[in-house]
């Protein structure tokens, strides 16, 4: 079975159900590469200004301005200076990352390639997660064809550029996503974050100056090049420009990843897009942008889909996994699920994180059981409170926010639990 | 256990493509480990010999990341995804009919050295909930029945 193609289309994956598109030839005669001759004509200066004008922000998590953290690179100095592309994906609910390097390999190069050229850098490893065995397979063909056409390599598009990329597969480890984990395992080692500062741009793979950039956030650079910072802006909202991938999952009509304009608002995804609840069924919470990020109620879906505004809700776009629960699900037990989940991946590095993964599990569990009492749930927001903005990553920070989003919006639920000393939701899914 | 010349050959292009030899680290098990069906210490002692460090280093990533076995393993990996996406699609109901199925708990091979059936964090195919892999191959969309049917058909 193939992979999961999108169900509404814009321009990063207009071409994507077409399996002609997907090669380089397929991709040239739809006017792909276009975009890397024409940056290859402008300073990395201009492309630094245009990226910046036209407000992309990263789209792996963290929503930082494209533009910005290029030119945090050192304009001159000494060779080598390296781009990282994230395609570690591995934020739980989302998707889009995968679908993207699989059905538009040549796009994600023609990205790289032309970040590679703003930022000086003379070489890319593209990180692939290690469960992603096809989409690395597609980025190693499209390679081989961008070298054998003079596209990658000494002499870039037969200009003075050099550029070689070079694909590393992770190895099942969900910490080397965050960005200094991905720089440690690319050098061999253990994913473990490193204190910053300094910061990648500074001290980055091996040592050198490294962007690292989102597989996504890369993909809408070419775009940009050819249609200018105008039409860019002309998709989403003011503050958060430009199209993304939602991916959609859970208990929905029509599960799958919907390309749309940023501050679509989250009811219209949910009930129109991907065609709401089954029919019998009540939507009861939503969890915007991957497994970090705070769960929504029912009645706060009408939020548009963009920080400035997820923010008020005290939640955020992360990945754009969209999961949507209805009300046979139990809450308390989707946070178990949650906090077994970054119990495991915690890398173990900092006391807070290591220690309160583990306490959080136990408590959520001991809850869901039946046989947590009321301080459970105090000392459980007490410990949550204390992991943030306290550790080497952000990591810790993500394993509290969505139990202290399941706590704000459906602490009824946990009491009920401590209250009747057992699970009440007789339909929700089996732990 | 040794390493073929084609697997050392290929751990020489990862060598040439990476600005330090540890920076092969990753590449050189996967070949190794593909080649062997895990990494074991001597083979982790030859890795190391090749990129030139400690072989206490080499365990020590083989430890850390998922994918990597130090000992055998059986001679298929069934994984359900259980995290929430596929959970809220019937995943673990399917990963217990598996167990029942097979006659093992997840984690534990079947006796004849057939397969072990595992829980997976999202694989990143939560549209099509719920998602197995075998072998590094996804299967997606299953209903038990064809779940069974994959499983049976495995050598
Ligand atoms: C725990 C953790 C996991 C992360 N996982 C990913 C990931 O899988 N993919 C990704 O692109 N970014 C991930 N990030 C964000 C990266 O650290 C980094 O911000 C991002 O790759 C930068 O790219 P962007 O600016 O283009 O978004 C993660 C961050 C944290 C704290
Ligand atoms: S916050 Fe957690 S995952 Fe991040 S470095 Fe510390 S222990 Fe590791």
């Amino acid at each position: 079975m193939g992979p999961q193609v999108p169900l509404i289309t814009n321009y990063l994956t207009q071409h994507f159900l077409d399996d002609a598109a997907v090669g380089l030839e397929g991709y040239e005669r739809l006017g792909g590469y276009a975009a890397l001759r024409r940056a290859l004509e402008n300073s990395p200066a201009d492309l630094i200004e245009l990226i910046t004008s036209a407000g992309l922000q990263g789209r792996g998590g963290a929503g930082f301005s494209t533009g910005l953290k290029w030119s945090f690179m050192p304009a001159d100095g000494e060779l080598p200076k390296y781009l990282v592309c994230n395609g570690d994906e591995s934020e739980p609910g989302s998707f889009k990352d995968r679908i993207l390097m699989e059905r538009g390999p040549h796009q994600l190069l023609e990205g790289i390639l032309i970040a590679a050229w703003a930022t000086g850098a003379e070489k890319t490893f593209l990180y692939v997660r290690g469960e992603y065995e096809r989409p690395a397979e597609a980025l190693e063909r499209a390679i081989a064809e961008a070298r054998a056409r003079g596209i990658v390599g000494t002499n870039v598009c037969g200009s003075d550029f050099a550029h070689d990329i070079v694909v590393i597969r992770g190895a099942g480890a969900y910490i080397c996503g965050e960005e200094t984990g991905l720089l440690e395992s690319l050098e061999g080692k253990k994913g473990q974050p490193r204190k910053k500062p300094p910061f990648p741009a500074q001290y980055g793979a091996f040592g050198r100056p490294t962007t690292v950039n989102n597989v996504e956030t890369l993909c809408h650079v070419p775009h940009i090049v050819n249609n200018g910072a105008d039409w860019f802006r002309g998709f989403g909202t003011e503050k958060s420009p430009g199209t993304t991938l939602f991916g959609v999952s859970g208990q929905i009509a029509r599960p799958g990843l919907f390309e749309l304009p940023l501050g679509t608002p989250l009811d219209e995804l949910v009930f129109e897009h991907a065609g709401g609840p089954a029919a019998d069924q009540r939507v009861k919470g939503v969890i915007p942008g991957g497994l970090s990020m705070p769960v929504l109620p029912a009645d706060q879906l009408d939020v548009p889909m963009a920080n400035e505004f997820l923010r008020e809700r005290r939640t955020m776009l992360g990945t754009g996994g969209v999961m949507v629960m209805d009300e046979r699900t139990c809450m308390v037990r989707a946070s178990v699920v949650i906090a077994h989940f970054f119990r495991d991946e915690s890398c173990g590095q900092c006391t807070q994180c290591r220690e309160g993964t583990g306490w959080i599990h136990k408590l959520v569990e001991r809850i869901e059981r039946g046989a947590g009492v009321m301080e459970d749930i105090t000392v459980l927001e007490d410990i949550c409170a204390k992991m943030e903005g306290q550790t080497i990553c952000a990591f810790a920070d993500a394993a509290a926010w969505p139990i202290q989003g399941m706590l704000r919006h459906f602490r009824g639920e946990f009491e009920a639990h401590v209250v009747q000393r057992r699970c009440g939701f007789a339909e929700s899914f089996e732990l | 256990m040794v390493i073929s010349p084609e697997t050392r050959a290929a751990i020489d292009e990862a060598i040439a493509r990476t600005p330090q030899p540890r920076g092969a680290l990753l590449p050189a098990l996967h070949l190794v480990q593909a080649e062997h069906g895990h990494i074991s210490l001597e083979l982790a002692a030859a890795v190391a010999e090749i990129l030139g460090i400690r072989s206490g280093d080499v365990m020590e990533v083989v430890s850390f990341y998922d994918m990597f076995h130090a000992r055998p393993q059986p001679r298929h990996h069934v994984s359900v995804c259980t995290n929430l996406p596929c959970s809220l699609r019937g995943a673990r109901t399917l990963l217990a009919q598996l167990e029942a199925h097979c006659g093992v708990a997840a984690g534990e091979p079947t006796a004849d050295g057939r397969l072990v059936l595992g829980r997976e964090e999202c694989l990143g195919a939560c549209a099509n909930a719920p998602v197995l892999r075998v072998d590094g191959t996804y299967h997606e969309k299953l209903d038990s029945e064809a779940a069974r049917q994959l499983l049976d058909g495995l050598e």
